[in-house]
């Protein structure tokens, strides 16, 4: 999208376009980077206050995912203020400010456009020391690959629109959705690893892809080991696959490898676009148990070891 | 006389839901489903096949696909 478009170099940009990362961020002094991020879109979920704590917790994501603490944020609103009741737009914002408050961070903002569809989001600043920054550039051949949230959340999804989803799975991945990724990004930094990313809209297997290439090194996944909502296999074999998922796959399929003994829904599972999904993080190995340990003590419970970092192929995987 | 699933122009889950509700409420054994994506022809073949249908027949068209999807036995 951006291809053509040039702009003089800056040496205070750490991480900018070129690069296919979670934010930007940009150094100030020799102690501090700003992280700059923003996202925003339609309702995934009925509830207009879910749907806020949803859309918050996804755009606060990238700022864990680089490292960083998110610190204000402001309102992207487009609502159609003359059809829907103006209660509904409250609901949305309250259900961002919590999580906004659960961030630690402050809403200092905001900007709103009547639209005849609902679209919320933020823009998030946050900062992270200039040399502790991590990006998806950082894995390391031998690095363990850690993930920390289950994935499922787009198929899922799907079936609630079909009206097929019962209560508590729609409670399940709501909690799941609108759970913040500090306390992951909190334990990262504490034990010190490589290089992270969050997983969103490409899936595991594209997000795992960027790491691969931007980091110059070959992953080898798990298939089994990847943490998966139980239900998502169900709707997936029912054919609640999101578009999303088989264009990712057919995008991504020639920088894949997938073994014989794979099955082909954990591939859908594995390429499901995730609404604000868990953390991938490469950890040096001898690390990589601290790093369990200090996740299920902040009840990172579903965080697994799903694979490992090689050297060759480098921009490629292996799911076998 | 086949049950005709005229889910053109839709996106998923609906061509799932149409095929579904068929499914479910037809009297025939053979239902004749039109979709125009990629996505929807492999979500309507599973969703059949997940109901314990049997996918007959897939026939490409100039704008998308017929599916024949038959009650087995």
């Amino acid at each position: 999208m951006l291809q053509g478009l040039t702009q003089e170099r800056d040496p205070n940009v750490l991480v900018g376009l070129d690069r296919s990362d979670d934010a930007g961020v940009y150094r100030l002094t020799g102690e501090i980077a700003l992280i700059q991020t923003l996202d925003f879109f339609t309702p995934i979920v009925d509830s207009p206050y879910d749907f806020g704590r949803i859309a918050a917790a996804n755009s606060l994501s990238d700022v864990y995912a680089m490292g960083g603490r998110p610190l204000t944020a402001m309102n992207i609103v487009c609502f159609p203020i003359k059809e829907l009741d103006s209660a509904i737009l409250h609901l949305i914002l309250q259900g961002g400010l919590e999580i906004i408050g659960q961030a630690g961070a402050v809403l200092i903002g905001g900007h709103s456009v009547e639209d005849p569809e609902i679209k919320y989001g933020l823009s998030v600043t946050g900062t992270v020391h200039p040399k502790q920054c991590l990006t998806n550039a950082g894995a390391r051949p031998g690095d363990l690959l850690v993930l920390t949230k289950p994935l499922g959340t787009g198929i899922l999804a799907t079936a609630l629109k079909a009206g097929l989803l019962d209560q508590s799975t729609t409670a399940q991945i709501t909690g799941l959705m609108a759970a913040l990724n500090k306390d992951a990004a909190e334990a990262m930094v504490e034990i010190g690893v490589n290089a992270c990313t969050d997983i969103t809209g490409f899936g595991l297997l594209g997000h795992a892809l960027e790491m691969a290439a931007a980091s110059n090194v070959g992953l080898r996944l798990y298939p089994k080991k990847v943490p998966v909502i139980p239900e998502a296999k169900t709707y997936a074999a029912m054919g609640l696959v999101p578009a999303g998922s088989y264009t990712n796959q057919k995008f991504w399929t020639k920088d894949l490898q997938i073994g014989p003994g794979v099955e082909p829904i954990l591939v859908d599972i594995m390429c499901d676009p995730q609404t604000s999904g868990g953390l991938l993080i490469a950890v040096p190995e001898e690390k990589a148990p601290s790093l369990i340990k200090k996740l299920v003590a902040k009840k990172v419970a579903a965080a697994s070891i799903i694979g490992d970092v090689v050297a060759e192929p480098p921009g490629k995987i292996e799911c076998r | 006389m086949n049950k005709i699933v005229d889910a053109r122009g839709l996106s998923c889950p609906q061509p799932v839901i149409m095929t579904l509700d068929e499914i479910k409420t037809t009297q025939e054994d053979k239902i004749l489903i039109m979709v125009d994506t990629d996505t929807a022809k492999e979500n309507v073949c599973r969703a059949a096949t997940a109901q314990g249908w049997a996918v007959a027949e897939i026939q490409p068209e100039d704008d998308g696909y017929r599916i024949t999807i038959r009650k087995e036995d």
